[in-house]
Order: structure tokens, then C-alpha cells, then sequence
């Protein structure tokens, strides 16, 4: 009687372990959101990705549809390509949406923001997103900004 | 001359107190397969090493993330963020204080009892009462508690990163006004489980297992008497704070290089 | 003296020390099968020792012993094992697990090292428990037991497993006068209804000569003198009169060894 008291503690004191563990991934982290391992892949090339980084989220209007699985670069034109994953049920894209790194806030995390376009086809897995824009990258912008200055200057 | 000579005994000494141990270790982990096909020992150690410790866990992690939480929002609110508490919360748990303080909590808990019984053992003949019913003490005494202890810790720390979050919930939302869809959204879009909460869990199975290895080495190595057994528990608490501490530096750094 | 092989034990030339002190030397102890044998001597004259040694816990740093035909020293791991598991041993603490009943401390080596059922176990641990007087303790936690006490449920440990060998180290330490006689006489009875081989070790000169067939005599780190009890009894050696007649004076000398005590008092610098 005593032993089975013993075996009670110990299967309640696991299942513990366990639901700690559901409620770490559920509710505390993010593991129950998208689910993008069931996602279609979708292919982007830019000139400059700045900070961008493989698990960077993909959103449409701030809403998170996937994330980015690969980084590597087009051996052809030296552009930087971009494999990301969507989640299978946002698969009705339209197939000419663009794609652009973002920034959260000035300083914040690099994201890709994704703007539908208006074509009736959609996209599918293994499909390039052509329309891209490149991230902004702060130090080119002051710059072209000191630059711009300069010639003003110059002008006078 | 003296102090050169103490340095240099000392430092030989730990080093052969390492490599001591780290034979103790191999013994042990070898006999430890054969413990599958009666894991009843085992359960009678995860019992005593870590549902014993459970409720000291959920105490205190509790207090913790009510701290955290009346912390955070202090300092959030300058900027107007107050929102953020979850996220800072959970992080902090998940991350640190969860690994981290379950492990010092279990060093001196689950640490010094098992270093003490073991030792008490050691001291009575208890374990040469054993040897001579031709059982091996190490397989028999040493092993199960090994694996309760690599086995409790992690169930432990998780535990703790959950209650303490479930703290500061109830700081933060029932007690500072905090939006609770805020709380959870904040939290959850921060909190990676593939980086975050997984380092966290990798984390307290090393301390688990370094700690437990502690306990029971200063256990079956001090010397058999009273006060040789009382130094040992003294060592275990000493030693695995340190190495909790140094290895969760290691860890961070690692796991932090490599994202 | 016998010298075949219906020596159970053999130890020869015999010669170890803790450390640098020297403990034992040049002992010769042959122990027939069947026999109930003690070994006697002064206090730290190094009995415990002798059995640390036959049991294969330390090493001889010279000399042989052998135990069944097997050289204890040179034994792996397993073979040690093995002979430990023909081998009954009470220590002179007696050890019991304490965190372990009466009942469990007397089936644990039966749990460890046979799968008997729950049924067959329960009937050898009740009776070895009858036989020191201790069915009624069953339910009992060691550190609710006396001395005496606890030194029969460690009697009734080390004979559970039905061993060849009993090694007894002063089982009759702690007991009552008429608890030593029923010790005594059990250890006997159990040695010949068993058909075991014992060895005795034990300060009690009545009841040791009463049932042994042969006894040695330790002191000064060797083998002062050996015999039946009879013999013994009508020695002449000034030792082995002063042990069988508890003389306080004599050869044995009481005190560890020691500068003149005249020097500590006075202070003398070392
Ligand atoms: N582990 C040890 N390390 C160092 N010295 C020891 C150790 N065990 C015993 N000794 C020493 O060895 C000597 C013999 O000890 P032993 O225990 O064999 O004596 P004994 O004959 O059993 O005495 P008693 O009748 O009092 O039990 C003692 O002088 C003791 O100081
Ligand atoms: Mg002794």
C-alpha cells in the first residue's frame, strides 16, 4: 500500500514535468501559433538583406504567416536568396505579392513584410517571389543624406 | 616557498579529486543500464530526491516571478511598456532563474541528503555490509540515485519557470492592472521555444546531472565519520553552486554565439 | 595440523599493515570444513583485520590466503562476488540498512540475489528470524532496536542465504549472558545442521571454548598459540594463561604502544 503511495507521487510529480513542458510550449513560448513544419516554401532574391536571419517571421499586415527557413546566395548574380516557409493555410497568396525587409521599430528586429498584389493565380510551393525590396540599410541612408548635404552646400 | 608548496598540493589535490571523480563517474554510469529492468529503485529515489523537493521548487519560484514581475513593471513603466512584463518574465525564467535557482535549490535540498545518506552509509559499514552480501554498492546504492536525480531536475526547473510565471501573472494582471491579452500576446510572440525554453531545458539537465554527481562522489568519498560526512555536505552545497554557476555561463555563451 | 585440502581456509606467511604500521605478520591460520573456529586475542590486536582479509576487502602485502581453493587476492570483481555469495559475513557493527525494517534487512540479500517468490521468502526470513529470537520485531526500524538486538537480525542476515562460510565478528557483543548462550549455542547448531564452516571471532573465553573445535590466539600482530579448547586451557605459555584466565596481568600488554607514561607527565620533549 505504501509502494503504490510511492508510484501515485512519482506518476503525478512526471505528469507535472509534462504539462510544464505543454504549457512552455503552448503558452509561454509560441510553438502553438503557425505551425509552418506542414507550410508550402517559397523562394525570394534581394540585393540586401541587411539583418535578416533564418527563423525571422514572414508577415502579411503584421499578421505572422511563416518564417524564414534558409539564407544563402545565387551563385549567378551574387544576390542574396531567401527560403522561407508559409504556413499551409494562408495558401492563397496571390501570385505577384512583393516581398520587403522591414525593420521593427527603428532599431528593432528584421522581419519580411509581405504586400498582396491583385493576380487571381496564387502562389505554390517552390515558387519565386519576383517584386522585392531590399532592406534599408541605416549607414547608406545618413549616407546618401551627409551626401546630399555636401552638394547642397556645394551649390550655394 | 610554504605557499608555493601549499598551491602546488592543492592544485594536485583537486586535480586527483577530478580525476577520482570522474572514474566514480564511469563506474557508475556503466552499471547504470541494468537499473532499467528494475526501475523501481529508481522511482523510490525520484520520490525522495524529487517530489521532496517539488513543493520547496513551487514556493519559491512563485515568490520569484511576483518579484520579477513587480520589478519589471517599476521599471518598464518609464518607457511605457509595461506590457512587456510577460515577456520579460518568461524570458528571464525560461532562460535563467528556472535552470538556475532549481539547481542551487536542488544542490541544497536533494544534494546535501543524498550526500549525507550516502555517507551515513559509508560511516555505519553499511555499504561494506553490502559489499560482503556480494552486492555492488555502487550499482545498487550509487547508480539509482544518479539517474533519479538527472531524471527529477528537469521536471524540476520547468516547473519552476511555469509557477513563477504563473507568479507574476498574478502580480503583473490581478495586481498592477496589466492587460492579460497583452501579458500572454507579449510573451509568447518573444519567447522562441527552439532557442529559449529549449536552452533553458538543456541547461537543467547538465546542472541535474553535474549536481547529483557531486552529491553522491562527496558522498561515497568522505571520510567515515561524523564530521567527515558533515564535510562532505558542506562540500556538495560549495561545489555544485560553483560549478551550477560556471556552467551557465558556458552554456550561455555557447547557445548565444551560436544563433 | 591438517594441511590437505579439507581446509576450507588457508592463510599463509601472512603479513599487512595499514599504511606503515605494521598490523599482522608472518600468520598461519588453516581452517577446516566443518569446524567452528575462533580466533581470540586482545582488543586492536588486529582480529577485524584478519577477516577484512579473508572476506578480500583489503590486500596482503605478503604471505597467501586462500579460501575453498581460491587465492582471495588475486580475484577479478565477479570471482570476488561469486565467493561473497558463499559467504556469510557479520560485521562487527553489525550494518544493518537503516532504512530498511527488520523483516526487509533480513530479505534483502534474498531480493538481491534470487527470484524466490514473495510466499518462499516471507517463510526463510520468519524462520531465520525465529531461530534469533526476533519473528515478534519483524515490523521494527533498526534505530528502534537495541544492540543486542540488532546484532541478531544481522546474526539472522548473514546466515539467510544458506552460506558455506560464516564469518562472525564478536557476535556476542551486546548480548545478555543468556542471550550469548543461546548465540553460542545457535552458531553451533547451525554450523552442523548446515553443514557450514565458521569462524569465530570473540572476547568470550567460556563461551567460545564451549563450542569450538579449535581456537587461535592473536596478539602482538601474530599467532601466539593454538589448539582445541582443552589444549588451550592447560597451556603452560604465560599468553595463553593470562587470555583463558582473564588475567590483568601478564605478557599482553593493555596499552597501545607508547613512550613511558612518566615522560608525557612530565613533560619530557618529544
Ligand atoms: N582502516 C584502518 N586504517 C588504519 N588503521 C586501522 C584501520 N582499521 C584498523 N586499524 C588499526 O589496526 C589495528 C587492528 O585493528 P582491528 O580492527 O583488526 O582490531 P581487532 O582485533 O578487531 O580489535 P577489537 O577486538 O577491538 O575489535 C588497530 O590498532 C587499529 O588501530
Ligand atoms: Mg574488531
Amino acid at each position: 500500500m505504501q509502494k503504490k503511495g510511492l508510484e501515485l507521487m512519482v506518476g503525478l510529480f512526471v505528469l507535472a514535468g509534462l504539462l510544464a513542458l505543454a504549457a512552455l510550449a503552448l503558452r509561454i513560448g509560441n510553438l502553438g501559433g503557425v505551425s509552418v513544419s506542414d507550410g508550402y516554401t517559397v523562394t525570394a532574391r534581394f540585393d540586401n538583406i541587411g539583418g535578416l536571419k533564418v527563423r525571422s517571421p514572414v508577415k502579411l499586415g503584421g499578421v505572422l504567416i511563416g518564417r524564414v527557413t534558409d539564407i544563402g546566395l545565387d551563385e549567378d548574380d551574387f544576390r542574396a536568396l531567401v527560403t522561407m516557409r508559409l504556413a499551409r493555410e494562408y495558401n492563397q497568396l496571390p501570385a505577384d505579392s512583393s516581398v520587403a525587409v522591414n525593420t521593427a521599430g527603428l532599431l528593432g528586429e528584421q522581419y519580411l513584410n509581405m504586400e498582396p498584389g491583385g493576380d487571381d493565380e496564387v502562389l505554390k510551393d517552390g515558387d519565386e517571389i519576383t517584386i522585392t525590396q531590399s532592406a534599408l540599410v541605416l549607414e547608406d541612408l545618413i549616407g546618401k543624406f551627409m551626401f546630399n548635404k555636401a552638394d547642397e552646400e556645394a551649390d550655394k | 616557498m610554504q605557499a608555493v608548496r601549499q598551491l602546488g598540493a592543492g592544485v594536485l589535490n583537486m586535480l586527483q579529486g577530478l580525476g577520482r571523480s570522474s572514474l566514480f563517474l564511469f563506474n557508475t554510469l556503466a552499471r547504470t543500464p541494468p537499473l532499467l529492468l528494475r526501475f523501481k529503485l529508481v522511482n523510490q529515489q525520484i520520490y525522495s530526491i524529487g517530489v521532496l523537493t517539488f513543493f520547496i521548487i513551487a514556493l519559491a519560484s512563485f515568490f520569484v516571478g511576483m518579484v520579477l514581475a513587480l520589478q519589471g513593471i517599476n521599471t518598464l513603466q518609464r518607457f511605457g511598456a509595461e506590457e512587456s512584463v510577460g515577456l520579460l518574465v518568461a524570458l528571464s525564467l525560461v532562460r535563467e532563474l528556472g535552470p538556475v535557482v532549481t539547481a542551487l535549490l536542488f544542490a541544497g535540498r536533494a544534494g546535501t541528503a543524498l550526500t549525507a545518506e550516502i555517507g551515513l552509509m559509508k560511516s555505519t559499514e553499511q555499504l561494506t555490509a553490502i559489499e560482503m552480501m556480494a552486492i555492488d554498492p555502487v550499482a545498487r546504492i550509487v547508480a539509482p540515485r544518479l539517474l533519479g536525480g538527472f531524471i527529477s531536475m528537469p521536471i524540476l526547473a520547468m516547473a519552476f519557470s511555469v509557477i513563477g510565471v504563473a507568479g507574476g501573472y498574478l502580480v503583473a494582471v490581478g495586481l498592477m492592472g496589466v492587460d492579460a491579452g497583452a501579458f500572454w500576446s507579449q510573451m509568447q510572440a518573444g519567447t522562441e521555444f527552439g532557442t529559449d525554453i529549449l536552452s533553458g531545458i538543456i541547461k537543467s539537465i547538465v546542472f541535474g546531472f553535474v549536481v547529483t554527481w557531486i552529491a553522491v562522489f562527496q558522498g561515497y568519498d568522505c571520510v567515515p565519520t561524523p564530521e567527515g560526512v558533515s564535510r562532505a555536505t558542506n562540500r556538495t552545497v560549495v561545489y555544485s553552486s560553483l560549478a551550477v554557476l560556471m556552467l551557465d555561463f558556458i552554456i550561455t555563451a555557447l547557445t548565444l554565439n551560436s544563433l | 595440523m591438517p594441511q590437505t585440502d579439507d581446509n576450507l581456509i588457508d592463510v599463509r606467511d601472512l603479513q599487512f599493515g595499514y599504511g606503515e604500521r605494521p598490523i599482522l605478520s608472518s600468520v598461519n591460520v588453516q581452517i577446516k570444513r566443518g569446524n567452528v573456529v575462533s580466533i581470540m586475542g586482545p582488543s586492536g590486536c588486529g582480529k577485524t583485520t584478519l577477516m577484512r582479509l579473508i572476506s578480500g576487502q583489503v590486500r596482503p602485502q605478503q604471505g597467501s590466503v586462500t579460501v575453498d581453493g581460491l587465492s582471495v587476492p588475486e580475484l577479478s570483481g565477479g570471482e570476488l562476488l561469486n565467493l561473497r555469495k558463499r559467504m556469510g559475513v557479520l560485521l562487527q557493527s553489525g550494518a544493518l540498512l537503516t532504512d530498511l525494517n527488520v523483516y526487509e534487512n533480513v530479505a534483502f540479500p534474498l531480493r538481491e540475489h534470487t527470484r524466490l517468490s514473495e510466499e518462499l521468502i516471507r517463510k526463510i526470513v520468519l524462520l531465520k528470524l525465529q531461530a534469533v529470537g526476533l519473528r515478534g520485531a519483524r515490523h521494527l526500524m533498526p534505530s528502534d532496536l537495541s544492540g543486542g538486538m540488532a546484532r541478531r537480525v544481522a546474526l539472522a542476515r548473514a546466515v539467510v542465504l544458506d552460506p558455506v562460510l560464516v564469518l562472525y565478528d564478536e557476535p556476542f557483543s551486546g548480548l545478555d549472558p543468556i542471550g550469548k548462550g543461546i548465540a553460542a549455542k545457535l552458531i553451533r547448531e547451525m554450523n552442523d545442521a548446515l553443514g557450514l564452516t565458521s569462524v569465530l571471532i570473540s572476547h568470550d573465553v567460556a563461551e567460545t571454548c564451549e563450542i569450538s573445535d579449535y581456537i587461535y590466539l592473536l596478539g602482538d600482530g601474530t599467532v601466539m598459540g593454538h589448539g582445541t579448547p582443552e589444549e588451550l586451557m592447560a597451556s603452560q605459555e604465560p599468553l595463553v594463561q593470562q587470555f583463558m584466565n582473564a588475567l590483568p596481568d601478564g605478557p599482553v600488554p593493555f596499552h597501545y604502544p607508547a613512550r613511558p607514561y612518566i615522560e608525557d607527565l612530565l613533560g619530557v620533549a618529544v
